[in-house]
């Protein structure tokens, strides 16, 4: 069974939000929406969503997202006995090679990002293809919230909580032909706005690009996200559009996401094409097969004090073996790493 | 003791540099992984030191002032520092003490290979840099001491292979070794024009 009911030993009692608070928090959302002016009201349904975790930065959330908010399942999946990053770290160490090679670069730069207006086309094997505007591509979904961990392939790791919706829902919607064997994603390639992109010295070939077997795609722990810690996508965290696939390493979950593509054949991913024989196309979590270069035995969780470092061994896909082992069957996962 | 306020002021540099990491470490400045963060930092340090002290020969050419050559040595063992907190950084943060892991590493990856060659050049040089050395291997001791070319090698290579997706970073310092390395030739040493004439700097 995917989808666990969070049980009271799930959460941190420092994590929830009282329910006094809770409820007359839609009592005040209730009550603005007569007397306020139609403008206001993403800003406070982000005031009210964002108190569920601590110190997290107001950001400003564009109208459709604060309109799902409200209607969020909020710990649809959750992750037992693991603390929750931080906000801060979760939006100030980031691998987003569009803003930067360094983990700050994304925080730094990011803000030059126009998520809006958005769009994401859809095309390939689909019977249902176009572009359509982010506020109606996401219309038909109801927001989960889901506490994942996450796993870079640079050996530390986070646990974080994100607001989306599953994929499959979104490919069940634009009808796959039966052709369709590979899903493709692409980020947005804009020089003029990320500055990583510009880099003469940058081994990338973007724009970013990145894939799954379309099974693994339509897996229901397999997510596309809008938001995390109750409020919007931070354009660090790929905002206004990202996947998220707990277990496989982070580079797999790509963000700011302009196309979803149905594909016959493997798509080749950026990272396997700048260097095979260390980023394969499945690139799973496994503390068996090693990156060349390092081990993936273990991580460090983030954050990992000076005098504490908090390292830890490695779970098999990342810990969601039980979930998704029976999706490589006869898989030889050291060929296909 | 020739230039002993120059020496005083490397020294200070070399010792504050760390602690102001460390104060920034403990203060929660240097973000969720700050171990990893002082290692990248120590290990940028030492080849940062190991450049300084590659420049200071072309710079005593180059302005015939001799205080550039009287603070070598303590640049170098600057550097031998800094690789021996990056190396314990490492141990520490990265590895978790876990002394079996290491062995694997120390067998399996090439970076982490060409790393420890190049501490034990350096440990090399850093044991034979006293006077006592010098007199004791007399000529011996300037073929040893170009082991530092090798070493600077290694480092740079080692950084390479730490890379993943921009080489801006890693061309810069390996551009400057070049050029410090190009000046070494003895076609372009006897191009390098003196600046100063050497008449004036007589202490």
């Amino acid at each position: 069974m995917l989808i666990k009911l969070p049980r009271s030993s799930e959460c941190k009692a420092s994590e929830i939000t009282p329910e006094g608070l809770y409820l007359s928090r839609r009592t005040v959302l209730g009550g603005s929406l007569a007397g306020l002016a139609l403008g206001a009201l993403p800003r406070l349904g982000h005031a009210a969503e964002a108190s569920r975790y601590a110190d997290v930065e107001a950001g400003a959330a564009p109208a459709w997202f604060s309109d799902k908010l409200a209607a969020t399942r909020w710990q649809a999946v959750t992750v037992k006995d693991e603390a929750i990053t931080p906000f801060k770290d979760a939006t100030h160490y980031n691998n987003f090679y569009e803003f930067g090679p360094d983990k700050g670069d994304p925080a730094a730069n990011g803000g030059s990002l126009q998520t809006e207006p958005w769009s994401v086309v859809i095309d390939g094997e689909v019977g249902k293809p176009g572009r359509y505007a982010l506020e109606d591509f996401v219309k038909p979904y109801q927001l989960e919230e889901r506490i994942y961990r996450l796993r870079c392939v640079e050996a530390w790791s986070m646990v974080i909580p994100w607001l989306g919706f599953p994929l499959a829902q979104v490919l069940k919607q634009v009808e796959p032909t039966s052709n369709a064997r590979y899903v493709r994603f692409e980020t947005l390639k804009d020089p003029q706005h990320m500055p990583g992109q510009r880099s003469g010295f940058a081994l990338i070939d973007w724009p970013y690009r990145e894939g799954l077997r379309l099974d693994e795609a339509m897996h229901p722990l397999a997510i596309l996200a809008v938001g995390m810690y109750g409020r919007e996508l931070a354009n660090q965290n790929g905002a206004p559009l990202r996947l998220v696939v707990p277990w496989k390493y982070g580079f797999k979950s790509i963000k700011s996401i302009v196309r979803i593509s149905l594909v016959a054949e493997r798509p080749q991913t950026t990272w396997e094409g700048l260097a095979p024989d260390e980023y394969g196309f499945y690139a799973n979590v496994n503390p068996e097969v090693d990156h060349p270069r390092w081990t993936q035995a273990r991580e460090r969780r983030l954050p990992s004090g000076l005098f504490s470092p908090n390292v830890r061994q490695t779970q098999m896909f990342n810990g969601y073996a039980d979930e998704v082992a029976s999706l490589y069957t006869g898989l030889d996962l050291r060929k296909n790493y | 003791m020739r230039y002993p306020w120059l020496r005083l002021a490397i020294f200070i540099v070399g010792c504050v540099l760390p602690l102001w990491w460390l104060y920034e470490a403990a203060m929660n400045l240097l973000g969720p992984d700050p171990g990893k963060i002082l290692m990248d930092r120590l290990g940028l340090g030492a080849l940062t030191f190991l450049l300084v002290t590659l420049s200071m020969t072309p710079l005593q050419r180059l302005t015939g002032w001799s205080g550039w050559i009287v603070v070598r040595r303590q640049l170098g063992l600057w550097c031998f520092a800094y690789i021996v907190l990056h190396i314990l950084c490492y141990l520490f943060f990265i590895l978790g003490l876990d002394w079996g892991q290491f062995a694997v590493e120390l067998r399996k990856r090439p970076y982490i290979i060409v790393g420890a060659l190049g501490f034990l050049g350096l440990l090399a040089l850093a044991v034979t840099s006293n006077r006592y050395s010098q007199r004791r291997l007399g000529a011996r001791w300037k073929k040893l001491h170009k082991l530092v070319y090798v070493i600077l090698g290694l480092g740079l290579l080692h950084f390479l292979w730490i890379v993943r997706s921009d080489l801006r970073e890693w061309a810069i310092y390996a551009g400057i070794g070049a050029v410090l390395m190009a000046l070494r030739i003895p076609a372009v040493a006897r191009r390098v024009p003196r600046v100063i004439s050497r008449r004036g700097r007589v202490v």
